[in-house]
């Protein structure tokens, strides 16, 4: 497969996801700002906006659920907000279109088209439609991919988005605390929540629900098993093992994160959630970095200017 | 500059959202400054899009073989921190006397010695219970779910309309309404502090774990249900689903041993605590009716050996006996040593010759309720009945006067509801909901308003036409976060608020603006060499 169409494939993956998360964040975030009276709307929104590498600056005048909405969801020039992902998404599918199935391509073109009326409803609206379209996405994956190489790069790239976005989205609860939309809300914009609910018989503390977006071994949406849904691509991917040490470093950054978490003591992680939160999402970053260098090296850059000719 | 609400009239009864003057009442001015700058055809696209995501949810109601939404008004009903305050008080006053006297009559009888409810009116009742008498309630709670009616008079004064004590049900609407509202409406919120009601599953499940029998140690919690076809069918699986316990019907669960189980595919598993949705007559064949297909044989036995909590209590029924309802306020008097908070609404008893020579001589102008009835079963009210309808129930009351009970025709209060294109006043009443753990009654902040939708219809259920609105209680300002606190376990650390910075997010280099822009030059202008390559951003 070509490098160019592999890293097509792998965004792919990534911006779906990113959109389908951001859009679950968001509307925690919005239905809470909505609803919980205490609400310190500025903070919230600051911390949220950092937390998803979109810092506002001190001096920016009201930060509110406004300027979360404008800058996380419908920034079309941002392939971090849900629009500028979906948008991302239907490019890289049109460069690889050859490879990507016509359903497939049809509903992320879909998507595109139709983004502009979908994002005039409501923000739950919107929301609703991101995650349903995201489904749909999902869905024309499982059934309609071979499962080759095509199907290990996406899948590839929506594991690894999928566990840097639950690490940042459980940033957002450690760093508010009280002032965050609570552990339940959480879980709830994760589809977690009843699953969470009858794994812990309705007696559970908050404790146990950052332990289940940790560290659940059967919840697909949970750190542990996307960094396992990634590294199990990678293996896919490069089949040949030797007899000693990883030599992909994509694997070894995965690898060594999801062991800290998995043998660590649930009460250590929690001690110091932000960060261990971060080391997550830099394990993810240099993961993506790792396959990059290795499956879609970019073209030695040839300047050729006048004056070099 | 027209708006919705041109033309809202004021009439007889007290409106929640008007003075007497017409004025604006405080706590209603941000809902309506909201609301007045919406269009019709905003508010009618905004209630769509509530009735699309109940019918999506499945809170629907079935209306001639078709499925359509509960309806949810657009308008919520405000209720003041202060008026919610003395409600509180009246509803906690009213089930710490409703216990006592189920406790009483379901054992030394002392208020019917004491003649302060006369015997007859205890066993005449149908919902009596004997086989009560034989159950000790777990730390001695029979209502460990209640709902207290209540309505507005024309004074704005909040009374008392009925107790239930049974089965409560409507508390799942409550908990939908809000997030239905929060998602459809986010701004009407606004800078309003709005009590949130989540926190309802949290203390059901406290109080049922807290009444399982003793020397449980991590007591097993079910919620019974009579069946997917109950009416009420969805507010069974959306608590069962809060609680995060296992929904059963009665053929789930087996008896053995004076012990009570339920089949799962791990085997048999004990259940500790049932919070039952089956009324008492279908709930044991060997106790009630031989011929329910709903129940668990062996259920009360298992109870009367304290090996099994039923909540709410067996027998609870004699405590929502209307004739009973109007000995409350002497019950509240005897027990707790109390002034009633809450008031009834006036009430004859149709057993005293007196009064029921009374009434049935004003019957076009009174309301007439069967004592056993919910549901708004069986009531005539007078001015808007016809007269076979009251020459009918008045032979009824004539053969079974304690039956039947009658009370003046109380203009329930009205509220601003949307309803043909423009907001108009509707009658309401108020169904607050309470937990009792045992130790202490607590008082969901909210609870759940039904409207009559068609206009001067004063019966809300909505078995009858009736919707509900979304009940909001303003939290006065500046109060501390209340802590629920659910587990004093360690909760995960967290951190002083300052912006953190974020770890940066990586973006496919293709994706960078110039790149594209560089290919469709090249497209353009074939003939011209290609000027710089771009770069790959930072990965």
């Amino acid at each position: 497969m070509l490098s160019r169409i592999a890293e097509s494939l792998f965004w792919i993956g990534r911006y779906v996801e990113r959109a389908d998360d951001t859009a679950r964040i968001l509307d925690v975030h919005v239905q809470m700002l909505s609803e919980d009276p205490w609400a310190d709307e500025a903070t919230a929104c600051r911390s949220l906006l950092a937390i998803m590498d979109h810092p506002a600056g001190p001096g920016d005048r009201e930060v509110n659920r406004d300027t979360v909405l404008r800058l996380l969801a419908h920034d079309r020039e941002n392939p971090s907000s849900i629009a500028g992902s979906l948008l991302a998404a239907r490019e890289n599918a049109r460069r690889a279109r050859e490879i990507v199935s016509t359903d497939l391509w049809e509903c992320l073109n879909t998507t595109r088209n139709t983004l502009p009326s979908h994002a005039r409803r409501g923000p739950h609206e919107f929301f609703s439609w991101v995650r349903e379209r995201a489904a749909v996405v999902a869905g024309l994956m499982e059934s309609a991919t071979p499962r080759d190489s095509t199907w290990h790069f996406m899948v590839l790239g929506q594991a690894i988005e999928r566990a840097d976005m639950t690490a940042r989205l459980i940033t957002t609860q450690a760093r508010l605390g009280t002032g965050g939309p609570g552990w339940n809300t959480l879980l709830r914009s994760c589809g977690a929540y009843e699953a969470y609910l009858r794994t812990y018989r309705g007696r559970a503390s908050d404790a146990d629900a950052a332990g289940f977006l940790i560290l659940d071994r059967l919840f697909p949406r949970s750190i542990v098993y996307a960094l396992h849904a990634a590294e199990r691509a990678l293996r896919e991917l490069e089949p040949v093992e030797g007899r000693h040490a990883v030599s992909d470093d994509a694997r070894r950054a995965l690898g060594i994160m999801r062991s800290e978490l998995e043998f660590a003591r649930l009460g250590d992680l929690l001690t110091d959630l932000p960060d261990t939160m971060e080391r997550v999402q830099v394990a993810c970053t240099r993961a993506s970095g790792a396959i990059k260098h290795r499956y879609f090296p970019a073209v030695a850059t040839t300047a050729w200017v006048e004056e070099a000719l | 500059m027209t708006d919705l609400f041109d033309g809202y009239p004021l009439q007889q009864a007290f409106d929640e959202m008007l003075d007497r003057d017409g004025t604006l009442r405080s706590c209603y001015e941000q809902v309506h400054g909201r609301l007045t700058g919406l269009t019709a055809d905003e508010v009618a696209s905004r209630a769509d899009a509530l009735a699309r995501s109940y019918l999506a949810q499945g809170v629907t109601f079935d209306f001639a073989g078709e499925e359509r939404p509960f309806p949810l008004d657009v308008v919520p009903r405000v209720i003041e921190q202060d008026d919610w305050t003395d409600i509180a008080l009246g509803v906690q006053q009213r089930v710490r006397a409703l216990e006592a006297f189920l406790d009483d009559v379901y054992g030394p009888q002392q208020a019917v010695k004491d003649g302060v409810v006369p015997q007859r009116l205890i066993q005449s009742s149908s919902d009596f219970q004997r086989v009560a008498a034989s159950i000790q309630p777990a730390g001695g709670v029979r209502c460990h779910v209640s709902g207290i009616d209540l309505v507005r008079d024309e004074a704005g004064q909040y009374r008392v309309l009925e107790d239930n004590v049974r089965v409560p049900s409507g508390v799942s609407y409550v908990v939908s309404n809000r997030r239905a509202m929060v998602r459809t409406f986010p701004e009407l919120f606004g800078r309003l502090r709005v009590q949130p009601v989540v926190d309802y599953p949290q203390r059901l499940l406290a109080a049922l774990v807290a009444s399982a029998p003793d020397g449980v140690p991590d007591p097993t919690v079910v919620v019974l249900t009579p069946g997917v076809y109950n009416s009420a069918y969805f507010e069974h699986s959306l608590l069962a689903r809060l609680l995060g316990v296992e929904l059963v019907e009665g053929r789930d669960l087996y008896t053995k041993g004076g012990r009570v189980y339920m089949r799962t595919t791990e085997g048999s598993r004990r259940v500790d605590v049932i919070y039952r949705r089956v009324d008492d007559e279908w709930i044991d064949p060997v106790e009630f009716r031989g011929d329910s297909m709903l129940g668990v044989p062996g259920l009360v036995n298992a109870a009367r050996l304290g090996n099994v909590t039923l909540a709410n209590a067996l027998g609870n029924g004699v405590a929502d006996d209307k004739l009973v309802y109007t000995y409350v306020p002497d019950l509240i008097r005897y027990f707790l040593a109390e002034e009633p908070v809450l008031a009834n609404v006036d009430t004859w008893r149709l057993e005293e010759p007196d009064a029921r020579a009374e009434v049935l001589d004003r019957m076009d102008e009174l309301v007439v309720k069967p004592v056993d009835g919910s549901g708004g079963k069986g009531i005539v009210v007078g001015p808007q009945a016809t007269r076979a309808e009251i020459d009918a129930v008045r032979s009824r009351i004539v053969e079974d006067p304690r039956g039947w009970i009658a009370q003046p025709v109380v203009q329930l209060s009205t509220g601003p509801t949307f309803v043909d294109g423009a907001f108009r006043p509707r009658h309401l009443d108020l169904r607050p909901f309470a937990v009792n753990d045992g130790s202490d009654v607590w008082v969901l902040p909210g609870g759940l308003t039904r409207v009559a939708l068609p206009e001067g219809q004063l019966v809300v259920n909505s078995s009858q036409g009736g919707g509900s609105k979304d009940t909001w209680v303003l939290e006065s300002d500046a109060g501390p976060r209340p802590v629920v606190a659910v587990s004093a376990e360690s909760r995960p650390a967290t951190r002083p608020t300052t912006p953190p910075a974020g770890v940066p997010r990586a973006t496919n280099p293709d994706d960078v603006a110039a790149n594209q822009q560089q290919q469709q030059q090249q497209q353009q202008q074939v003939s011209t060499s290609s000027t710089t390559a771009t770069g790959g951003a930072a990965c």
